[in-house]
Formats: C-alpha cells, structure tokens, sequence
C-alpha cells in the first residue's frame, strides 16, 4: 500500500488544498477507501458517516473555487470519540445504555472543527464510558492495534488512535481522565495531547470524572498536535471551568525554537519495576537525543506520584459514580420494561445497561462516597492530589519540561488483562498525576520495542504551557525522524 | 487486608442490580482495589487541605439571558416513553385506598 492522501498531515495537506492542487473531495475519497480497506480487521468506529463528510467536502470545494480563505481544519477528515456528543448523529459511550441515543445538541470541540469546515468520518470506539486502557470494555467488542490485529490499541480513546495510525483519518479527537488519549497514543505509534484541564472546553463530553476530564488530540505529527489544539481551544461560556483564551494560543508559531537551553527533569520514579526494558531503552535514547540537542537535562523527583493511582482509583470512581446517577431510563437512553415501580425499573435498567468495569466503579464511587468511608477514601485521595499539585510544582521551578515514559508497556494482546482490574489500572500509572494536576502532557512515538511495537514518550510541562510542550516535542520529533508506518499498511 | 464491603447496601445506594455471580465477584474486587486506594492515608497529613479542582475558579458568571433551547419535541426524543408532552415512568409511590 503506497502513502496516499490519508497518510499525509494535516498541515501538509492544508497546504496544498490553499493552492488548490488537491480538493477535498479528494482527501475525503482518500480516507474513505482506507476506511473501506482496514476497518473490517481494525474495527476503530462505532458509526461511520461518509454520506455527511462527502457532501461536506463537495460543499467546501464550492466555497474554496470563490476563492473565500481557508481554516487550518478545513477539509482534513476527523474522527470524534464516541463521548463527544454529535447533533443527529448516534453517541453510545461505548454503552448498552445508550446504543440508541442520538443528542440533541454537539460538544463544543466539535462544533468549533465543525464550524471551520472538518469533515467528520464517523465516531470511534472506546472502552465505555471511557473508563478502561484497552477498548475492551466497549460493549460493542476491540478496537485491534493496527501494528499487530492481536493487541489492544490501548485506551480509552483507542478508536481514535488507531484510525489515525491506519490512516482511515488525519486526525481525531479523545478524551483524557487519567491518560486514556497519551496512552492509546503511545500504544498506537501517534502524537496524543492532553491539554491544561479546562483549556479546551467539556460541554458536551459526556462526563466520566468532572474534575480530571479534558478533550484531547490525536495525530501522526506534533506541527498537527499544535493546528488542531489552537481549533478547539478557549473559553466557552457553557462550561464554566473552562479557562480564558491567554497569551501562548498560537501553538504554531514557536514550534521551530528547538531546545537549546531548555531545561528538562527526567522522571526518576518512572523508570522503576514494571516497566519493560523495551520502553525504558527507547525513552532513555530520546533523552540522550534531547541533551544532543542542548537540552539542559537532569533528574527530578515526583514522591507522591506513586499515590497517584490510588487518588485517582478513589476520585474517578467517585466523580463517575454521581455522574452516571443520570442513566435511569427516564429522559433518555435504555430502560428495561415491565418493572413495578421506578426504583426497580431504575436498578434493573442499570443492571442490564452497565458493563463489568462502569458498575464496577460505579460501585467503588459509591462506597468511597458514602457515609461513614467518604472522609477516609475520598476526603484523603483529595489530600493526595494537593501532594502531587505540590510536587509538580517543585518539579518546575526549576524545569520547563519533564520527561518519563507515555505507559511502562507497549500494546498487550487482547485478553492478557481483562480479568485483572489491578493490572489495568497500572497502565495509567504515569499518565494520571497530570490529570490529578491538571498540567498538560503530550506523548510522541520515540521508537520500536523488540517486538516492533511503538513506544511512546511523555512530555509534561506546568498548567497552560501547552506551547512549551509543543516545542519540545516538535524537536525530538524531528530530531528522531522516525518514519513510523504499522504494518498492516506495508502490504 | 482487603477491605470488607456489604455490597447489597452498596449496590441499593447506586440504583443498580446485580446478580449473585456479580455480587461475589465484586465483594473481592473491591476489597482488593479498596486495599491499595487505602494507601492514601499513608501520606495525607492533617495539614493537607484538599483540593478539588487542580486549576480552582469560582464566581464564574454570564450574562443571565435567553438562549436558543430545545423544543419540547428535541427533548422528548429520546425519552424511553413519554406521554402529553412529559416523560413517562412506572409508578413512583403506593396508590392510596
């Protein structure tokens, strides 16, 4: 399989329909005949939407022949986690509860792409409800690797990852609570961004954990990472943690400004037990690519950041457990007949709706909150998180950027963890405390394992220094050239 | 240790039904996950204040006027049942003799 149109990026492409060498209808056809070729082995969508993203394209190509400017975003063919609510268009969660519900309203990120002219290809698949590091805790069966059909993409934003490292996109949109866009990144070969919580507006993505959630990036360059940010970031009156458009929202501009003196904390507690010799040697080389560079690099210490699973595993589940109080089978979504008064018809409901993983943290949110356990569970995990803000906070006085690696493995086969909750979880363990945080990471393919499959690097930088991050990530980047394409593209 | 939990009271307080088979396997779930989150009181000391929110904003207003909204129709649309313009629901309270 040659690179085509829906290999290209972004940037790359946008370039080229401005002087109208390429249309977008033709980007669109692209992406479509990827679709029509891997989708059945890698099975990244939940609903596709061909007829809307074709008609947008044509409509765009009208508007583009009167010579009218064009949008970063216009015409680049996205995918949209199936938790970004989409007006007229199915939004499951990856949930039993809501196969049927189609909202009557779109998230703000979307609405932002989707008012520069983004085509939507459809939505992705993702663990339910997002909680999960896999995708199989979708109702709807895995998402599948596409560097190996036998392993998970990662989660929960897996459908979004994979599409991007197939192609059947340019770029797609997650959602991070606990690293479920950094790690699927990683796992996948692509460039994840989880930005400063509150910099990209949460209306309209179906809450899981209120305090941690943040819409994320996917795509395959970090120039890419910065276009799509700068869409769909800024204040939006409609969710009320969502933070002040501030000075750094050109995320482009300061990209090429390398490294040089930068100042670079190497995470020593990410290098420990549990972390596979594969991805420590990779992440340990990009360090030594940084330094190359004139990065100024040494290492710093996170001590609450072992915590940091356990406050999350007590915080998430709690937000969550009040959050989906909302799926009773009353205003939307399923509802199991022939109960014999509305407390049944609720449990029932929930029973039959929920999948192993939401009821068990709906169950684990519940207990933690409930009279008697709330001060030693979650009054406690929010002690913890206060720790972990301080420590990063340490952390950056004297650093710009720190480094650890995105997850300890690389992609797991399907089946290995799902039946061991603890395990899962310690998929995330890296990825959380900025969450906890709420500072913005981003990871970025740093190199092949033994068993040829990605390893991602985290760079985290302190709250709304999304710039910052970008342009460390934009030099290794280019520093490490790596042309990474899965090899179900190669035949 | 795990963490003994009385998962019946806690599964009636989240509104959820689950079978024996769930019930068992969740009681040693719990118990196990509830072990390890326990260590956050290893390191959270007294003079710890919590936080909520890692970026804390209050006060946060808006011009308080009308908006485009939903119809009555949009917002009824996916109901699981609706009648007369409401959402319609099993019996909620014992019919009175």
């Amino acid at each position: 399989m040659t690179a085509e149109l829906c290999d290209a990026g972004a940037w790359e492409l946008g370039a080229k329909l401005d002087i109208g060498e390429i249309t977008a209808a033709e980007v669109i056809e692209s992406c479509l005949a990827r679709v029509e070729e891997v989708e059945e082995r890698v099975r990244a969508f939940l609903t596709l939407t061909p007829e809307v993203a074709r008609e947008r394209a044509a409509e765009l190509d009208v508007h583009r022949a009167s010579g009218a400017p064009r949008s970063p975003v216009a015409g680049i063919p996205l995918a949209l986690k199936d938790v970004l609510a989409t007006k007229g268009i199915r939004t499951t969660c990856g949930s039993q509860i809501l196969e049927e519900y189609v909202p009557p309203y779109d998230a703000t990120a979307w609405a932002r792409l989707s008012g520069e002219g983004g085509v939507l290809v459809g939505k992705t698949n993702c663990d339910e409800f997002a909680m999960g590091s896999s995708t199989e805790n979708s109702a709807f069966g895995p998402v599948h690797n596409p560097w190996d059909l036998s392993r998970v993409p990662g989660g929960s934003s897996g459908g979004s990852a994979a599409a991007v490292a197939a192609g059947e996109v340019v770029w797609a949109l997650g959602t991070d609570t606990g690293g479920s866009v950094r790690q699927p990144a990683a796992l996948c070969g692509v460039v994840g961004m989880k930005p400063t919580y509150g910099l990209v507006s949460r209306y309209g993505l179906i809450a899981f954990a209120s305090s941690l959630d943040t819409v994320g990036t996917f795509t395959r360059g970090v120039r890419d990472a910065a276009l799509l940010l700068g869409a769909i970031a800024g204040k939006d009156p409609r969710d009320a943690t969502s933070l002040d458009d501030g000075p750094g929202r050109d995320y482009v501009g300061t990209l090429e400004k390398g490294v040089d003196g930068m100042r670079f904390g190497v995470v020593q507690e990410a290098f420990g037990e549990g972390v596979e010799p594969g991805v420590r040697d990779a992440v340990r080389a990009a360090v030594e690519r940084i330094s190359a560079m004139g990065g100024r690099v040494d290492e710093v210490s996170l001590p609450h950041a072992d915590y940091g699973l356990s406050a999350y595993y007590l915080i998430a589940p709690s937000e969550a457990s009040s959050n989906l109080a909302r799926y009773d089978g009353v205003r939307y979504g399923l509802r199991v007949p022939d109960a014999s008064d509305s407390i049944e018809m609720m449990a029932r409901t929930r029973g039959a709706g929920f999948g192993a993983e939401v009821k068990r943290r709906v169950m684990l949110g519940t207990y933690a909150l409930s009279a008697g356990y709330y001060e030693a569970y979650y009054g406690q995990a929010q002690k913890v998180r206060t720790l972990i803000i301080r420590d990063y906070e340490r952390a950056f006085a004297d650093h710009d950027v720190l480094i650890s690696p995105t997850s300890p493995t690389t992609a797991f086969t399907i089946g290995e963890r799902a039946d061991d909750p603890m395990a899962m979880y310690l998929s995330d363990v890296f990825t959380i405390p900025a969450n906890l945080a709420g500072v913005p990471a981003i990871t970025i393919p740093c190199g092949l394992d033994a068993n040829r499959l990605p390893v991602g690097v985290q760079l985290t930088g302190p709250v709304l220094a999304e710039a910052t991050v970008l342009r460390a990530a934009h030099a290794l980047e280019a520093d490490l050239a790596l042309a990474l394409r899965p090899p179900l593209l190669a035949a | 240790m795990p963490v003994e939990i009385d998962v019946d009271h806690v599964a009636r307080l989240a509104r959820l039904e689950l079978t024996p088979e769930e019930k068992e396997r969740l009681r040693e779930q719990l118990g196990l996950i509830l072990e390890h989150a326990a260590k956050v009181g290893e390191v959270a000391a007294e003079d710890v204040p919590p936080t909520a929110y890692a970026i804390p904003r209050s006060n946060v207003f808006r011009p308080d006027r009308p908006d485009a909204m939903l119809t009555q129709e949009a917002a009824l649309a996916n109901a699981p049942d609706a009648e007369d313009g409401r959402f319609r629901v099993p019996r909620i309270a014992e019919t009175g003799s």
